[in-house]
Order: structure tokens, then sequence, then C-alpha cells
């Protein structure tokens, strides 16, 4: 059985793509078989973040409208086995996501083993936003720590508890996790900025993980490669930690506090 | 700064502000987005009824959903035409 799971915001610019990117490394660095599937037609963006840009022929349309199969449009990763991307049609109109070919999609993936299929929800909440959770198992749900991004995360959890297909059939829920991105510690303890446990009691669900905010996100995607990959920084540290606890481990929370520079430190510098 | 905060009161963080604009908003928007739906249903299907025994006019029949601490309150409510 493949477990699909959606990330998603409404909100753009919040992070969906770098985590599509890395929880789909994660999942497929620990062997899982994994399929990140970019939603956002017209808008492709996932095959930048994941470094395959110049090796897109086929792509998630023509599958649906049956110009070409599944083996053809699925590119294997260069940074971890296990993973293939589904890049978004950079052309055609985003109708050509109809729920019947999104389906299908979907379940030839389950057929051909993949244990995780990762959907990279589109901003808003217009059809792309909408057929990237109708089939959604369980949800990420990634915000900032900012009032518009939350605002849209609890719409989001809304839409996600009337439309998609567990909701509609009366199935058990989608899983919601909140994963909280751009996250700073220092703000946060400064009162500058919502903490993590603010958003949470205001969103109501898990939290999944919080993701500092970073220069090594920028390097990555400069390279193409996942942030997950950069290894030893607390952006990587903190997807891998994610991926555990996603998968039922537990992992203490890192990078969430901040301590404040003593006299010293503060009188002869160093970070 | 305590003595300071003590003379002049101490200014809300902004995040604080954030969390409570927040916390209204979302409240709100929740109790708009849940339930409702099935509420202009239920008032085609009420005057639909009624008028099978007396007529009356759409307008006529208000149906509501109120929040009462922890109770959810349907109300209906119907006036009866003229002359009756």
């Amino acid at each position: 059985m493949a477990t699909i799971i959606t990330v998603t915001s409404g909100k753009g610019g919040v992070g969906k793509t770098t985590t599509s990117a890395s929880i789909a490394s994660g999942l497929a660095l620990r062997g899982y078989k994994t399929a990140v599937i970019d939603f956002d037609v017209g808008l492709r963006n996932l095959d930048l973040i994941m470094g395959c840009e110049r090796r897109v022929v086929y792509d998630f349309v023509n599958v649906i409208q049956g110009d070409a199969n599944l083996h053809q449009a699925l590119i294997k990763d260069k940074h971890a086995d296990n993973l293939f991307v589904l890049p978004a049609s950079q052309t055609r109109d985003k109708d050509a996501l109809t729920e019947e070919g999104v389906e299908n999609v979907l379940k030839e993936l389950a057929h051909q083993g993949f244990d995780y299929i990762v959907c990279d929800s589109p901003a808003g909440i217009e059809h792309g936003a909408i057929m990237a959770l109708t089939f959604a198992d369980q949800a990420i749900v990634v915000t900032n720590p900012e009032v518009s991004s939350v605002r849209d995360s609890d719409r989001i959890l809304g839409i996600l508890q009337s439309k998609s297909r567990r909701a509609i059939e009366g199935r058990e829920p989608v899983k919601e996790h909140l994963l909280v991105t751009r996250y700073s510690p220092k703000r946060a303890a400064e009162g500058e900025m919502l903490t993590y446990t603010d958003i949470q009691e205001l969103l109501r669900i898990p939290l999944l993980g919080v993701i500092p905010e970073s220069e090594a996100v920028l390097h990555a995607s400069n390279q193409g490669i996942p942030a997950i990959h950069q290894k030893g920084t607390p952006v990587a540290d903190a997807y891998l930690d994610a991926i555990g606890r996603f998968l039922g481990e537990e992992h203490p929370l890192r990078f969430v506090d901040y301590e404040k520079p003593g006299l010293i430190k503060r009188l002869f510098g160093g970070k | 700064m305590s003595w300071l905060t003590l003379i002049f009161g101490e200014k809300k963080s902004t995040a604080s502000v954030a969390k409570e604009r927040l916390q209204l908003i979302i409240a709100h928007e929740r109790a708009c987005s849940s339930g409702p739906d099935f509420l202009p249903e239920l008032q085609k299907d009420l005057v639909a009824v009624i008028s099978k025994y007396f007529p009356v006019n759409p307008e006529d029949i208000k149906v509501g959903l109120e929040k009462q601490g922890n109770y959810e309150v349907l109300e209906v409510n119907i006036v009866l035409p003229d002359g009756r």
C-alpha cells in the first residue's frame, strides 16, 4: 500500500517545494521507494529544486493524457536511490489535471510498488491545490511564524477536512502534521515572532518539526540539491528529525531555543 | 529595563498581538465554515413542506445555527401569513 503525503500550506512562498524535496529525499534515504509529484501546472519548480530540470522530457499532464507512460516521465533522482520525480507541465492549462487522471497516476504508482507518494501542492485553494490534497492519506501543513501564513494554514486544514476523498467517503480522516518553517528562535524569544507553540495552539494539529530560517536553503536551491543533503546544517538536521518523527520515532526538538549571548561572548564576538 | 517598564508600563510584544488577532479571526472563520453548509438546503425543504399546507413566502422562514456555550442551537422561525 502506497501512502500519499500532500505538502500544502495555502499561502505561497512558505517552503512547500523545499519541504517536498527534502521530505521525499529523506524517505528515500531511509530506503522507501518514493515518488514526488509537482502539482503546480504552469509554474513548475520542483524540478529546479531537485536539480533535474534538464532531464525533463515528459511530465505529469503527458501521463494523464496518455502521451507518455509513467516509466518515461519519472526522473530518477541523482542524490538518493529509490527516489523519482514527476515534474509538472509548464505549458498546459491547469484544468488538464482531472480527478480521474490524477487518481489513475497515483494508482499506477502504488501498483509499481512505491511506498510513499509526495504531492507538492501549488499555493492557493484553486483546482491544482484541491487535486493535490484530494487523495491524501497524510498532510504536511507548512506554516511560517507569520499571521497570513497561519490563517491560510487553518483554511487549508478546513478544506482537507471537507474536500479530501477520505472526508467525502467518511473514512478515517487525513492525518495532519504541522511543519513550522523559517523559524527564528532569537526573534521568537524576543517577542517579535510567533513561537512554534503559539502556532500549534492556534492550528491544533500535531507538530512534525520546526525548520530554522537558514542561508543553507538558498544554497541548496542554488545548486539544485534538496536542503536535507546539506550535511551538518541545522536545516538538514531538522528535516532528518522530522522524517524520523514521521516514521514514528521520538526526537527532541532542536534549533528552537535561543540562548542570550553572555557578556564575554558579546565583547569578543563570535556567533 | 525592569524599573523602566514599571514606570512606563510594559509594551506588548508584537508576537502576542499577532497571536490574539489570529485567535479571534480563526475562531470566527471556523464558525463560519463549519455547519451552515446545509442550512440553505434545509430552508428550501422546509418551504416545500410547509407550502403543501398553506401558502408561505420563502423569506418568511428563517433558519439559523447559533452557538451557546457548548450547545449549538438550530433556530427555525416561521412567520404565518396574515388572516389565519
